[in-house]
């Protein structure tokens, strides 16, 4: 144990990668992306890079999935075979569903179904390079893809992890430190509305570690909403107009 | 999605109930319905449970065999959780291969007793990165009343705390059985999972079937034997306050205390 916590973290607590304990990685969004989807976003978050892209509202195929009082929302968050280190075999696997799921419980929260009786909103993600909080950093790329598809949203979905590193509470769990480290905890915040729409957890955290941790993914939640909100600007409002 | 006047109906029945501080069974916001645990179901597992939370029943069994560690863990024994939903067990469920929440169900199971390192794996090692003892903790829902994660989550643990290990000695560098040896599992601590559902402004705790058709959303909280937080996960359409969620950790760790001492007398 003792070994792996000089690696993952020195004295001064900065962390392998170089990063302080509540630094982001980089993160860049762009938008509009993909020219047959009806919205997309590209984004490299850290080592990650991801595409996102949303089709809708449409025709519900299979039919007897529609819901005649609201839209409803789909979500396929899938790996390239080689976006790890060792080839990923391209069905999708238990945990590829699962986090499928999350994601669009994450998002759903976010968008305005009501509006759309019998259709499908398909939000489609490909992470092409995974590095570690790539759910988190997908939820981002299809918040935007769903905004620039024209979806009537009632807020954006911001996502950042926390965790816990070497027994700190660290922002923005890399791959390392979530292989090796104690504590992971994905987050996912509509930020104007101040509702938290996915949160996991696995590690060990004292009852105050989890309110710290959880505000410390907050915190990056609303820094990764700007950088959202700024890729949405660059496309729509280009010559400054509001 | 099946029902959905019917699950309007219902919604706005619980809501006023909630509204006036009662839930549509006369429970507390916070109470868990009976939990009952009954252990040794199936004498050719090597532990077995069959848990009743209300309606809701689960029958685990505990499989231990030798195996090969996995590549990048080789000091570690193995252990996996999983979980399924019989098509005896609600009129929605259908034999074939998984759904989502199914998926996500046993995900959740494993995740608790696995993160809450219930079970000491370095105590399963018989030949470092080439043999260890693997053990498979499989739960079947055989009646869907809610709540199936902590049900699952409560067999599971059961079942593990009834089981006795079988002895295996190495002999040419392979394990061989030694008829009439067994020990107890190496237990470090004991996993209480406790699911929360928000309906409008309130969270009840063990919500049933029909508080689930109409919540709003869910949380799974695991906690172990010294109070730590080790495993969550958030569920259904809408979200939470963090104010809630701060609440439902708290309310995870009192509930969690109470079914812990329910394991105890297992041990």
């Amino acid at each position: 144990m003792v070994k792996t916590m000089t690696q993952l973290m020195t004295e001064d607590g900065i962390r392998c990668d170089g990063r302080r304990l509540d630094e982001l990685r980089n993160i860049s969004i762009k938008v509009g992306v993909l020219k047959n989807a009806d919205g997309s976003a590209y984004i490299e978050f850290g080592k990650n890079k991801i595409l996102a892209g949303v089709f809708g509202p449409r025709d519900v195929h299979p039919k007897h999935m529609a819901n005649p009082d609201s839209g409803i929302l789909r979500c396929r968050y899938h790996m390239s075979p080689f976006s790890v280190t060792e080839r990923k075999n391209p069905a999708p696997s238990r945990r590829e569903i699962e986090i499928s799921k999350v994601i669009k419980e994450a998002l759903q929260p976010a968008v305005i179904l009501k509006d759309y009786p019998r259709t499908v909103i398909d939000v489609f993600i490909e992470v092409l390079q995974a590095d570690g909080g790539s759910r988190c950093a997908a939820l981002d790329a299809a918040a935007v893809a769903l905004a620039d598809a024209g979806i009537p949203m009632r807020d954006l979905v911001s996502a950042c992890a926390a965790g816990k590193v070497a027994d700190r509470i660290v922002l923005d769990v890399n791959n390392e430190e979530d292989q090796e480290g104690q504590a992971d905890m994905p987050v996912a915040l509509m930020p104007n509305m101040g509702k938290i729409t996915l949160l996991q957890l696995d590690g060990m955290l004292k009852p105050e570690e989890f309110k710290t941790c959880m505000q410390t993914a907050l915190v990056g939640c609303k820094r990764v909403y700007e950088v959202q909100r700024k890729a949405l600007m660059e496309k729509y409002f280009q010559n400054g107009e509001q | 999605m099946n029902s959905l006047i019917l699950d309007q109906l219902k919604r706005d029945k619980i809501l006023d109930l909630l509204k006036t501080g009662k839930r549509i069974d006369g429970r507390a916001l916070d109470e868990q319905r009976p939990l009952i645990i009954e252990t040794g179901v199936i004498p050719k597992a090597n532990g077995s449970a069959r848990v009743k939370l209300g309606d809701t029943e689960i029958i685990t069994g505990v499989k231990i065999q030798p195996d090969k560690p996995f590549p990048d863990l080789g000091d570690k024994g193995i252990l996996i959780c999983t979980a399924e939903i019989l098509p005896l067990a609600d009129p929605n469920a259908e034999p074939g291969p998984p759904n989502e929440e199914v998926i996500e169900l046993a995900r959740v199971v494993d995740r608790g007793i696995r993160e809450t390192e219930m079970i000491d794996l370095h105590k399963l090692v018989l030949i470092e990165d080439k043999s260890v003892i693997g053990m498979f903790i499989d739960s079947s829902v055989i009646d869907s009343g809610g709540n199936l994660f902590d049900a699952c989550s409560y067999a599971s643990v059961a079942g593990i705390l009834s089981c006795t290990v079988p002895k295996y000695e190495i002999q040419n560098e392979a394990p061989v059985l030694v008829e009439g040896v067994t020990s107890k599992p190496p237990i470090k601590t004991l996993p209480v999972s406790v699911t929360m559902a928000r309906i409008g402004d309130h969270i009840v705790v063990d919500p049933t079937k029909d508080e689930e058709s109409c919540m709003d959303a869910r949380i799974t909280i695991t906690t172990n034997s010294d109070g730590n937080i080790c495993a969550v996960q958030k569920g259904g359409s809408d979200g939470f306050t963090a104010e809630q969620l701060l609440q439902c950790s708290e309310m995870a760790l009192d509930v969690g205390r109470k079914i812990r001492k329910q394991f105890e007398k297992l041990m």
